[in-house]
């Protein structure tokens, strides 16, 4: 081999694998943060466990850690994050699919010109605002009337109602921008095929676009509701902070997020079980909306390689 | 045969009231959301009207309704916005690089991708309690808080370890929170690029880094900087991690108690200290307000904070609105 043809060494190529080195340590810096995430949990959990057996964390029903007899059963805070969940998936996701089905199939390009950033301002205004919202709009001027002055049922000031509301608000153009990317993806060809047999353009949409679509529009809904179960301000705000083993969505609840928050916003003690309680309160929450996650991105990549 | 007849045009005004009722439900659901939009922003614009004033901006909070303030809160966002995005911005530009021109497809980095869409993922709560662990509390390393300085020769800058809920630790628990969303945004915006124009660069005999820094960054940054710009507005808005870090939201002053331009000029070490005092935010201060005891408080100078909030996310999102037309019309591939 003449030896102008063989690899010497160069600032030049010196440089740009020490580039390479940089930009590599840049990318793994999410890789350390995850890690660091899950390092702190776990340590601050096991802690935690040392002195709470996992029987009465998972057992007991009642969870009162800052009170003088101290019960740390997690699960009124599960039951308020669900009913949270729950009830902005139930106005969220419904009509979250309808609104990508109409930018998907019905609406004219000028519409989803002006459709599209106003979906983007209502997924960007911060979530304290919609607490707001909930707090000072919808619990006396909806909830109120309706349920207390139509219906007599007893409606607290704070309210699962009120903060599952605002989260469907919330989590809504965020099913709509993902359903809508997944629904374009379905082949024209399904759709011409649809027609050709005589379908009415319903037919089409939600017996052949929308089945074809399925899968991606599960894994739509499933991260938007992961965002809803780690929605934290609105919740604290207009869902109170009473943790309540109840299904009632008129009354006062606490879910993990909002737990959280409000012990945080405080002093805590260094080195107190409240202090602990947060972190295995905090590992629930993670290993949740991690699983959710998880299991939409792998949902969502077996979908895209269906269609391309 | 009539009788079949009747039957099928039965059927067929069915199939057409099906298809009408349904295109006006999905016509509903998508234009409801600009409905409740309006509406929002009425009840709150309703709720603030006659208490944002010129004087709201540049007051220090008091308990007072009408002495109440956000000088402190906007500075503050000021110093978190700044700092983490001087941080977040070039490790998520280059994680991107990274990911998009240097990685090989394979397990690694199909990990690394999946890894930075689930931190993407992750409640925003439980960045607080990361940031709170690692800056706050420096991973209790500290028993007691110790005083120290940094002494730059010219001047003598405090700050105690661990930090404690300061501007330092705000920002760099925002910087992990965003750093997702910018790399998945950089991503996006260097995927647009065509391969043509690395192939012309490498063509002309130019290295690897000299292809990226000199053709495919520039060609990206429009696209880059509108997804920057999207997830510092984000980043504005978010509450939950400052209230878990502890910052203290009776904080009144600007951080490093800066209180103008001719402070500075006389005092330019204030810029320096800032960084390691106490701070709050705008939508802190928000959420504070909300929680406050005086109704007139809770009412209406929250919604006067939540209008100035609004006021500075629209304008970073028109900023980014803006690029993202100027450079579309510039730029056909």
């Amino acid at each position: 081999m003449p030896a102008g043809l063989r690899r010497r060494f160069t600032w030049q190529s010196a440089t740009e694998y020490g580039i390479q080195a940089v930009l590599f340590g840049c990318a793994l810096l999410s890789v350390l943060t995850t890690l660091t995430i899950m390092g702190v949990l776990f340590s601050e959990s096991w802690a935690f466990f040392q002195h709470v057996s996992l029987t009465e964390f998972l057992g007991d029903t009642e969870w009162t850690p800052d009170l003088e007899q101290k019960q740390y059963g997690v699960w009124p805070l599960v039951f308020g994050t669900m009913q949270i969940t729950f009830l902005s998936g139930l106005i969220g996701l419904p009509v979250g699919l309808l609104a990508a089905i109409y930018l998907s199939e019905y609406a004219a390009p000028q519409t989803r010109r002006v459709l599209k950033p106003v979906l983007e301002l209502l997924a960007g205004i911060p979530t304290v605002v919609y607490g707001y919202f909930a707090l000072r709009f919808l619990t006396p001027y909806v909830i109120k009337p309706v349920f207390e002055g139509l219906l007599g049922l007893n409606v607290d000031g704070f309210n699962a109602l009120s903060g599952g509301i605002v989260v469907g608000i919330m989590i809504m153009p965020m099913v709509c921008s993902l359903s809508e990317d997944v629904l374009r993806a379905v082949p024209q060809s399904l759709r011409e095929a649809g027609y050709a047999l005589g379908s009415t353009k319903f037919d089409v949409s939600v017996k052949i676009v929308v089945p074809s679509a399925l899968s991606g529009i599960f894994a739509s809904f499933l991260l938007a509701l992961a965002r809803g179960v780690g929605e934290t301000m609105a919740v604290s705000i207009a869902a109170g902070q009473q943790p309540t083993l109840t299904l009632n969505p008129l009354s006062q609840i606490q879910t993990m997020t909002s737990f959280v928050v409000n012990v945080m916003k405080g002093d805590v003690e260094v080195g107190s079980m409240l202090e602990k309680s947060i972190y295995a309160v905090a590992l629930m929450l993670f290993l949740i909306t991690l699983l959710m996650n998880l299991v939409s991105q792998i949902v969502l990549r077996r979908y895209r390689e269906v269609y391309q | 045969m009539s009788q079949s007849h009747d039957a099928y045009r039965r059927e067929l005004a069915r199939r057409r009231r099906l298809v009408w009722a349904f295109e006006w439900l999905c016509r509903s659901a998508a234009w409801g959301s600009l409905a409740v939009l309006v509406v929002f922003l009425g009840a709150i614009v309703y709720e603030a009207w006659g208490w944002v004033e010129l004087g709201f901006l540049f007051r220090p909070n008091h308990d007072e309704a009408r002495q109440a303030g956000m000088m402190g809160a906007i500075w503050g966002s000021i110093w978190l916005i700044g700092i983490s995005t001087l941080l977040s911005v070039p490790v998520g530009i280059g994680a991107a690089v990274y990911l998009e021109e240097y990685a090989r497809p394979g397990w690694f980095t199909r990990q690394i991708q999946l890894n930075i869409s689930n931190l993407a993922g992750v409640p925003s709560v439980v960045y607080g309690i990361l940031g709170f662990t690692v800056f706050v509390r420096c991973f209790g390393a500290f028993d007691r808080p110790q005083k120290l300085s940094l002494s730059l020769g010219f001047v003598e800058i405090p700050f105690q370890l661990p930090f404690g809920a300061v501007v330092l630790s705000g920002a760099g628990t925002l910087t992990l929170l965003s750093l997702p969303t910018i790399i998945i945004a950089a991503q996006e915006a260097l995927r647009a690029v065509p391969a043509s124009l690395r192939h012309a660069s490498y063509a002309l005999g130019a290295t690897k880094w000299q292809t990226i820094w000199h053709q495919v960054l520039p060609a990206a940054t429009p696209g880059i900087l509108t997804g920057v710009i999207l997830a510092m507005s984000r980043t504005l808005g978010e509450t939950a991690p400052l209230a878990v870090l502890g910052a203290a939201s009776y904080v009144s002053f600007a951080p490093g108690n800066i209180r103008g331009i001719s402070d500075l000029a006389s005092h330019p070490e204030k810029l320096l200290a800032a960084p390691f005092d106490k701070f709050t935010a705008m939508p802190l201060q928000v959420y504070t307000w909300i929680d406050a005891p005086n109704p007139e408080i809770q009412e209406h100078v929250a919604a006067a904070g939540i209008v100035v909030l609004l006021v500075f996310l629209i304008l970073m999102n028109s900023v980014a609105i803006v690029i993202r037309n100027r450079f579309q019309q510039k730029i056909r591939w």
